[in-house]
């Protein structure tokens, strides 16, 4: 003991442009067409690309392993990507159209454990022209289409004669990507290294470390000691976080929402009034404030408030306990045996809210509406299931009055899966909710390519969701992390000046420009 | 002897089948799968179904038991996590799980034993009272937040990274600042895994010493001038130890099982991360393998501990 404590006292500093990230799991596959998980994601980011990218306002597109592209519109759309030359994988291979078609092709084997299939499943053909253009042509109209070509591509002469599922590249990964991998210990760390032959030039950064650390609070240890450098904190860590002059924190909504689903099937919740008087008795500046610790802010609608598609005409709907019990009244809720819960029919209005546990904030976020609900007349009783019963046992066979959770969107609009009502029978329309004027909206949203025309269709979409409350909308959080304050932009000029910036938040993220992140060196001796 | 081998090889073998069909019927009947685990609104049902049945999820429950077995004799058992061979997953973990329990029970032995025999030798003395107090607080205090405590702790004290098995930044590091870097992260985890297991086998170790030095044995040696270290160590000892025999064959299950807690808050990527990860993800393949070594050692650890006791205890004869 003795003998370390002296060794610690002499910690060496940091002699490599690194950073590390920490992350609360492992990652599963570093194979793009794989993965699920958010730590494989992240890493397949880092060593494969796709054809385009969004752009830093998720709003257009921008080409990277396509130069460029056309869209051809039509009742079959044809959308041709033009190449960019000389490429090369890790290995020194170039990349052509025909890794395109076999990524395309593996995902659409049915022998491929994907769930990526399904956003291919309207393209009717994919060709390679000529070594430097791929054609895809779709069976109808279908915008959200050009964006899953963001998808990574794998080469061909690794794979082709593997078995995707099983084979060893899924652990050792050759891409064409900023990052090229080095080593993946499980459960410890995962490696990777500036390629030197990127096309867009070498990354500033040489090398990134992924490091495992499943409990959160002690990723904030490791942050304090300098073991790490980025991470996601979590909302009550946030405050403590920002009084560390070595560390600065970022803030920003996320792709994704939290709610309350009612069981539109179930007689209670049919009565539109009834739904809009929940959410007016539900206090959610209360929740963003104590749950949240201020880190969200109230939800209007199916869609993130920041990005494009929202209407900010949508106001969200106040907290109004009076409003909700006149609604309540109106629709036939009444307390007419005076033992303060409303009733109806000789039926008390009482209701199962559900959600699944080991998640503190939706629980914290359940007993808080338990108790609201209950100032205006509504009887709750709320329950935890583990996540797997939970699915099975109540949200997949529609067995629950009402539920917490949330969904993680991508940058489309496009949410046909959840919310048409040729949905409701399979797919994850679970609360049964029906409107014909909003199915023909989704229809049109995902046939329209013109941004202008999308925007009118999903503002109007919006304005319905707000009326019909199929779920209480509960709030948007934000997205946080610390990054150590060593970092910087680095960037060349043409005569080969670097210039410094500070690092932005981007609303496609903070690592949008993770390939120009930079340790200037008088920084880093200082430890 | 060698009948009573073989007896007990063929009661393991069917004890062995026996525990494998009934995990395999309470993992398989457990709510939830692997598939369709998260709520992706980009998955369709038709791609769910299918992949259901390219994992055999689609075939009755005594088929895929069946397959499972077939798939582990041929080697072609395969996490549905990650698409890796489940044997590979688990050897590559398994020494870090063994190393850190190594150590864990080596401080245990070498430091309960002493601590027992001395309680027992000053029954009732404030040292003894003091051990008994002790005691109380190691079995009762709650690992994880004793582990908490200690890693704030170290943290703040010398703001070193203690997590993980070893130091991240090492380029600069001689070997044996290498050396010292791993000892360092192997210490914190052995000392709190080892302070219950320290705290429970010392209480049996006083427990047993002070039973055997009531016995006439012990008397004649002393009443024959035999020196005080001989009397306990060599008469005493040895005959107080024959209980740690079983808790000898209990342990070594415990080796290879890996604690999930200690290894979530260490992050030390070990055994029982893996079977924690498995749990939630409803990996059949490795969990069903875990299980069924879990099962293998309990049974060769009891199967061990027997034939010691006929080695040390020449009371015991097995027929």
């Amino acid at each position: 003991m003795g003998i370390n404590i002296v060794f610690v006292g002499s910690r060496p500093s940091q002699k490599v442009n690194q950073l590390v990230i920490s992350s609360i799991g492992d990652a599963s596959f570093l194979n793009p067409i794989l993965s699920q998980d958010s730590a494989s994601s992240e890493i397949n980011s880092f060593v494969f690309n796709g054809l385009i990218k969004y752009d830093r306002d998720l709003q257009g597109f921008v080409g990277v392993l396509a130069e460029s592209w056309k869209v051809e519109k039509g009742s079959e759309p044809v959308i041709t990507f033009y190449l960019r030359k000389g490429v090369l994988w890790h290995d020194g291979k170039e990349f052509t159209a025909e890794d395109v078609k076999f990524t395309y092709d593996k995902i659409m084997d049915e022998k491929t454990n994907t769930v990526r299939r399904s956003d291919y499943e309207l393209v009717k053909t994919a060709e390679v022209l000529d070594p430097y253009t791929f054609r895809v042509t779709y069976k109808q109209p279908f915008s959200p289409g050009l964006a899953t070509w963001g998808m990574g591509i794998i080469p061909k002469h690794l794979l082709e004669k593997e078995d995707i599922n099983t084979t060893p590249f899924n652990r050792r990964p050759i891409g064409t990507g900023p990052f090229r991998f080095i080593e993946w210990v499980s459960d410890e760390k995962i490696v990777v290294e500036a390629n030197p032959k990127y096309f867009e030039g070498r990354p500033n950064l040489d090398r990134i470390i992924y490091r495992i650390i499943p409990e959160p609070s002690l990723s904030e240890m490791e942050l304090l000691t300098q073991g790490v450098d980025y991470y996601s904190v979590f909302p009550h860590q946030l405050r403590r976080m920002k009084e560390v002059p070595f560390l600065k924190m970022y803030s920003q909504p996320t792709l994704s929402y939290t709610y309350i689903g009612y069981n539109l099937k179930n007689p209670l919740f049919q009565d539109k009034r009834v739904r809009q008087a929940l959410t007016y008795a539900t206090n959610r500046e209360e929740i963003v404030q104590y749950v949240l610790y201020g880190l969200g802010t109230v939800a209007t609608g199916p869609f993130p408030n920041h990005l494009w598609y929202a209407n900010p005409k949508v106001k969200p709907i106040p907290y109004d306990p009076q409003k909700a019990r006149q609604l309540l009244a109106e629709a036939g809720w009444k307390d007419t045996n005076g033992d303060g819960i409303l009733n109806k029919d000789g039926k008390p209005f009482l209701f199962r809210l559900i959600t699944n546990s080991g998640n503190e904030i939706r629980k914290d976020v359940g007993v808080l509406v338990q108790r609201q609900l209950r100032e205006v007349g509504i009887d709750v009783k709320f329950e935890l299931y583990e996540w797997s019963v939970f699915l099975k046992n109540f949200i997949n066979v529609k067995a629950f009055d009402a539920c917490i959770l949330g969904w993680g969107l991508s940058p489309d609009p496009d949410d046909y899966q959840i919310w048409h009502s040729s949905q409701i029978e399979k797919g994850f329309n679970f609360v049964s909710y029906k409107n014909p004027e909003a199915d023909l909206l989704w229809e049109e949203g995902r046939r329209e390519y013109d941004v202008e025309k999308r925007k009118q269709i999903y503002w109007r979409i919006h304005e319905l969701m707000a009326e019909d409350q199929p779920y209480t909308f509960l709030y948007v959080p934000l997205g946080n992390s610390a990054l150590q304050r060593k970092f910087y932009l680095m960037e060349k000029d043409q005569t080969g000046r670097e210039s410094l910036r500070d690092i932005k938040m981007e609303k496609a993220g903070l690592e949008y420009d993770l390939t120009k992140w930079f340790v200037p060196k008088g920084i880093l001796l200082e430890k | 002897m060698a009948s009573f081998i073989l007896r007990r090889l063929a009661q393991m073998f069917v004890t062995l089948v026996g525990i494998s069909i009934i995990s395999w019927v309470i993992i398989t009947l457990a709510p939830g799968g692997p598939i369709g685990l998260t709520l992706d609104p980009k998955a369709s049902p038709k791609v769910i179904e299918q992949m259901m049945k390219n994992y055999d999820l689609d075939k009755p429950i005594y088929q895929q038991y069946f397959l499972w077995l077939k798939k582990l004799f041929t080697g072609k058992l395969y996490s549905f996590k990650d698409g890796r061979p489940v044997m590979q997953k688990i050897s590559e973990r398994i020494w870090n799980t063994l190393l850190l329990n190594l150590v864990a029970t080596l401080i245990i032995f070498s430091l309960a034993i002493p601590l027992g025999v001395f309680s027992a030798k000053r029954q009732y003395s404030f040292l003894d009272n003091l051990g008994t107090f002790g005691a109380y607080l190691g079995v009762s205090a709650p690992s994880f937040w004793l582990a908490y405590l200690l890693i704030l702790g170290t943290v703040l004290l010398f703001g070193y990274p203690v997590l993980g098995m070893r130091s991240f930044v090492t380029e600069d590091f001689t070997t044996t600042e290498i050396v010292l870097d791993r000892i360092w992260h192997l210490m914190l985890p052995s000392i709190i895994m080892a302070i219950h297991g320290i705290a429970s086998l010392s209480r049996y170790t006083r427990s047993s010493m002070l039973e055997v030095i009531r016995q006439d044995y012990i008397r004649t040696a002393k009443a024959k001038g035999v020196s005080e270290e001989t009397v306990y160590y060599k008469h005493g000892l040895r005959n107080a130890l024959l209980p740690t025999i079983t808790i000898f064959g209990f342990m070594i299950p415990g080796l290879i099982g890996g604690s999930i807690i200690m290894e979530t808050v260490f992050a030390w990527p070990g055994i029982g991360q893996l079977a924690y990860q498995a749990i939630l993800a409803r990996d059949y393949p490795v969990l069903m393998t875990l299980n069924t070594i879990a099962a293998v050692l309990t049974l060769v650890g009891n199967f061990i501990a027997d034939i010691l006791y006929g080695i040390a205890d020449p009371r015991i004869r097995y027929e």
